[in-house]
């Protein structure tokens, strides 16, 4: 193996783990939270590359609007599902409230399917994501260069909201010990409103770089990158934001290297995580990074 | 062989010790009551003695058998059960089934047995059935059988509760403040009841108990924990009249 | 006494005429109904069997399992490869051939299925030691877990699977007399269980997990045995699946079915094996029903195009209702009783 071959790999693998911290920030976010696995991330994730299609390729707005547009909608749409389907369930017992959460992911995909269809659609990648660059035999794909570093300006942008703002602080107080908080007169159902919406447009941001990618989007194109970056949350320790951000890029460097390099598991990728989520939980079942609060 | 013993008990979670050095022995028919102010690490004590805390350091001995670190239902199964300070009964089971369970632990039929109702099981099964019906009379809940656990009266739970505990035919129960909550009426008959029972089923019992004067009237030998340190040890008037001991209790107000 | 004595008796007698009425019904069925109506008779006899021992392991010992779609799966394929013919075999098997004994092994179906089951249960007492060192919603992604990598393997190991390309040509040995008879049996075995000191020791579980531990219930070896319980009947019911449409793939033992069988046992009552009866043979007709709006239809003239995925959008809105608004479902934990029935008619005098 050489030395090259394995950057270019590495580089792959940062770029896909990147995606997955992206969203795997949401799911631990809402956990530290509220203590629930929002299901239907993934497929929060997949409204979010229908509403950039949208604005694309049906209402022919420049993609860097219409990118905007639909992250914006997205986190529209994260406050709204929270206020509709999960508020209600708030108090019920957690299993509850997870199936309420199975129940929206559902609704999402076969909603999908009656609006949008269940053909794939192409999806634009713009001219310089497009790009192969050879640097001393490496061979570099602009898009992978873009989404990590994308990915860097948008968890600077989460950590100055958590770090440097009021709101932040009071997200995570509330993580820490939401009834404490209550009675200190915070709005804990807006600090909520506010995980889901932040959550969503990070998974949107995520979504539509893995769409640029391959590049197409459908339906059920939520699924896959919503289980693996829950894996990654877990992996990271849920509710650690700084957690969730290793275990994205953990799970996804191991996953292109050990395709890479042992081409005959290729067929076993996408059980890789759930046996790495196994483990984890069976010997760290707080994950690597541990401790259950954000920040 | 001494019958229950704990020596230098400690239990330490990251940087708080919750319990230091906690040591205890007592007889076959004991009454010894465990107080101290809230947070001195009583509840933690008796969770490590059943097998629901690791502790950090320490050893439990019962009838001669080292149990440390020993899982909970093989410490009940060798002869001790508890109660819990919050309530924990099977609440949407009914009262006699909340009793049976308490035998469940010393079925010897197979599921299999169970599911074909074999003739083993069935004798079991009703056998069971009256142990539980007879346990729920001597305790004055056979009117509440078949109510559902959740929907007694507050006093009734409690009472319940240590039925359910009595159920696994325990040497030892471990009552985690069975008087709190109650009026005096209430408390005065729980301090009958639990006089009662020790002497049917010969239990040692160690209790953990605010209520001064239940402790006091009820118990013959008493510990007093204060931040998981045990600070004095002796008979009720020998507790009453230390200066640690009111110390540690002044300095935290009543009710507390 | 001796009345309630009589009264158990004759509530007894009552179960077996039902039992007996119900198979000469599908007496009457198999010679007059259509293949159609057969079909779904037969659906309907499966899931029940899933959703009965689906909710043993989730609504009576509280283990929020996602992962039936494995012992379906493990199922399913074990009892395919053993009625399948050597011949059969070989000819299926053309990527990679398959692995010797399974190669020659030939099988009536009624040991097939029972042997389909023991695979299930032994995959479930397997799964069981991970499993259930997580508990709540964490137990619940692990079977998920589970559930996607018992698919991957399926669509990998070609000489024992045939990989995606799946089994195909099964004899359709399932019929009304195979699917109800597991199903009876399989409600026969849960009830009975839950109702013994088994079950009641599941449900302290459910209630109170440490409670349970303090009064001397092995609380593992417990979820074990509702575990295993569950598996062995969704391995059965995978086999009978897999006979009945006579062609598997890895593709089928997706999630999809999971959250099939979720939407049953929560609207039928997480908790109440009646419930699970009811919504089992409901949701299989519902589903049959929604059908139409998926398929395009043609009125006089005009061509009406179907809608694929309305009846998921359905089943999913239904499962919301029911967790914001009746989170019992349709039973709660309560069960089915001839006394109850009786009560219902009028007929029996309370006594108190």
């Amino acid at each position: 193996m050489d030395l090259p071959l394995f950057l270019q790999q590495l580089l792959n693998g940062i770029s896909l783990g990147s995606l997955y911290a992206l969203i795997a920030i949401g799911y631990t976010m809402v956990y530290g939270i509220i203590r629930l696995i929002n299901f239907a991330h993934g497929d929060i994730l997949m409204v979010s590359t229908y509403f950039a299609y949208f604005g694309i390729s049906v209402y022919a707005l420049p993609w860097w609007l219409s990118v905007i547009i639909a992250i914006l909608l997205t986190a529209l749409l994260g406050i709204l599902i929270d206020l509709g389907a999960y508020r209600p369930v708030r108090h019920a017992p957690r299993i509850s409230a997870l199936i309420t959460a199975i129940g929206v992911s559902f609704l999402l995909e076969n909603l999908g399917l009656v609006v949008f269809g269940g053909r794939p659609k192409a999806f634009y990648r713009p001219d310089f994501l497009d790009k192969t660059y050879e640097l001393g035999g490496v061979h570099v794909f602009s898009l992978s260069i873009w989404v990590p570093l994308v990915t860097a300006f948008l968890l600077a942008l989460v950590f100055l909201l958590l770090y440097r703002t009021r709101v932040g602080a009071a997200m995570r107080a509330v993580a820490k010990d939401m009834e404490m908080v209550q009675l200190m007169g915070i709005d804990v159902n807006r600090v909520i409103s506010l995980a889901f919406a932040v959550g969503s447009a990070l998974a949107a941001a995520g979504g539509i770089m893995w769409a640029m990618k391959y590049p197409q989007i459908n339906p059920l194109m939520g699924i896959i990158p919503g289980l693996k970056a829950f894996v990654a949350a877990v992996i990271g320790g849920i509710g650690n934001i700084h957690g969730a951000v290793l275990g994205g890029l953990l799970l996804g460097i191991t996953e292109i290297l050990l395709v890479a390099f042992l081409p005959s598991l290729a067929g076993y990728r996408d059980a890789f995580a759930f046996v790495l989520l196994i483990l984890i939980l069976l010997f760290r079942p707080t994950g690597l990074a541990g401790k259950d609060t954000i920040g | 062989m001494s019958f229950f013993k704990v020596e230098h008990l400690t239990m330490k979670f990251g940087g708080l010790v919750a319990v230091s050095d906690f040591s205890l022995t007592a007889k076959e028919g004991d009454l010894i009551g465990l107080i101290g102010p809230n947070g001195a690490g009583k509840t933690t004590a008796f969770n490590m003695i059943t097998g629901r805390l690791l502790p950090t350091e320490g050893k439990i001995y019962f009838r001669g058998k080292d149990i440390t670190g020993t899982q909970s239902h093989i410490i009940n199964a060798g002869g001790i059960a508890r109660t819990f300070q919050n309530i924990r009964l099977f609440n949407d089971l009914t009262v006699l089934e909340n009793a049976m369970i308490g035998y469940h632990g010393r079925l010897r039929s197979s599921f299999w047995e169970a599911i074909f109702r074999l003739p083993r099981y069935k004798s079991e099964e009703k056998k069971m059935r009256s142990m539980a019906r007879e346990l729920l009379a001597e305790v004055q809940l056979d009117n509440v059988a078949n109510e559902k656990a959740g929907t007694l009266a507050y006093g009734q739970q409690r009472k319940l509760e240590i039925a359910r505990a009595l159920a696994t035919n325990p040497r030892l129960l471990l009552l985690d403040e069975p008087v709190a909550g109650m009026n005096p009426r209430e408390t005065g008959n729980m301090m009958d009841f639990i006089n009662s029972i020790r002497e049917a089923y010969a239990l040692a019992i160690i209790l953990i108990e605010h209520d001064m004067r239940f402790v006091m009237g009820l118990c013959e030998h008493l510990i007093v924990l204060d931040h998981g340190v045990t600070i004095a040890t002796g008979n009720p008037a020998e507790i009453q009249n230390n200066p640690q001991v009111i110390e540690a209790y002044l300095g935290e107000p009543e009710g507390a | 006494m001796s009345d309630r004595h009589r009264r158990e008796w004759i509530y007894k007698l009552c179960t077996y005429g039902a039992i007996v009425g119900l198979f000469a019904f599908f007496l009457q069925v198999q010679n007059q109904a259509d293949e159609y109506q057969i079909r779904i008779l037969n659906v309907s006899a499966i899931f029940v069997t899933l959703a009965v021992s689906y909710n043993l392991i989730n609504g009576v010992a509280g283990q929020f399992s996602l992962g039936p779609n494995a012992f379906m799966a493990v199922g399913a394929y074990t009892t395919a490869l053993l009625t399948l013919s050597p011949a059969e075999k070989e000819l299926s098997f053309i990527i990679e051939p398959i692995i010797w004994p399974l190669s020659v092994l030939h099988l009536p179906f009624l040991p097939s299925l029972l042997i389909g089951g023991a695979f299930a249960a032994l995959l479930g007492f397997i799964m069981a030691f991970p499993v259930f060192r997580v508990r709540g919603d964490y137990l619940a992604i692990v079977t998920l877990g589970f559930g996607e990598v018992i698919r991957v393997v399926a669509n990998n190991v070609q000489s024992i699977t045939n990989g995606p390309l799946g089994l195909k040509g099964l004899s359709e040995y399932t019929n009304l007399w195979w699917s109800w008879g597991v199903a009876v049996f399989t409600v026969f075995c849960v009830t009975r269980l839950v109702k013994s000191s088994f079950g009641r020791a599941m449900q302290a579980i459910r209630e109170d997990e440490v409670a349970a531990a303090a009064m001397g219930i092995n609380v593992f070896r417990h979820k074990m045995l509702a575990f295993v319980v569950h598996a062995f009947f969704a391995g059965m019911a995978g086999g009978l699946m897999a006979h009945l449409i006579t062609t598997i793939s890895p593709t089928l033992f997706s999630f999809f079915l999971t959250f099939n069988l979720l939407v049953i046992i929560v609207i039928g009552g997480l908790g109440s094996m009646t419930g699970s009866i009811i919504a089992a043979i409901i949701i299989t007709y519902a589903g049959e029903w929604l059908r139409v709006v998926e398929e395009p239809m043609a009125i006089g003239p005009y061509n009406i195009p179907g809608i694929p995925g309305m009846r998921m959008v359905v089943f999913s809105i239904m499962l919301i209702l029911v967790m914001i608004f009746a989170r019992q479902g349709l039973m709660g934990r309560r069960e089915f009783s001839w006394e109850w029935f009786c009560g219902f008619l009028k007929i029996g005098k309370r006594r108190g």
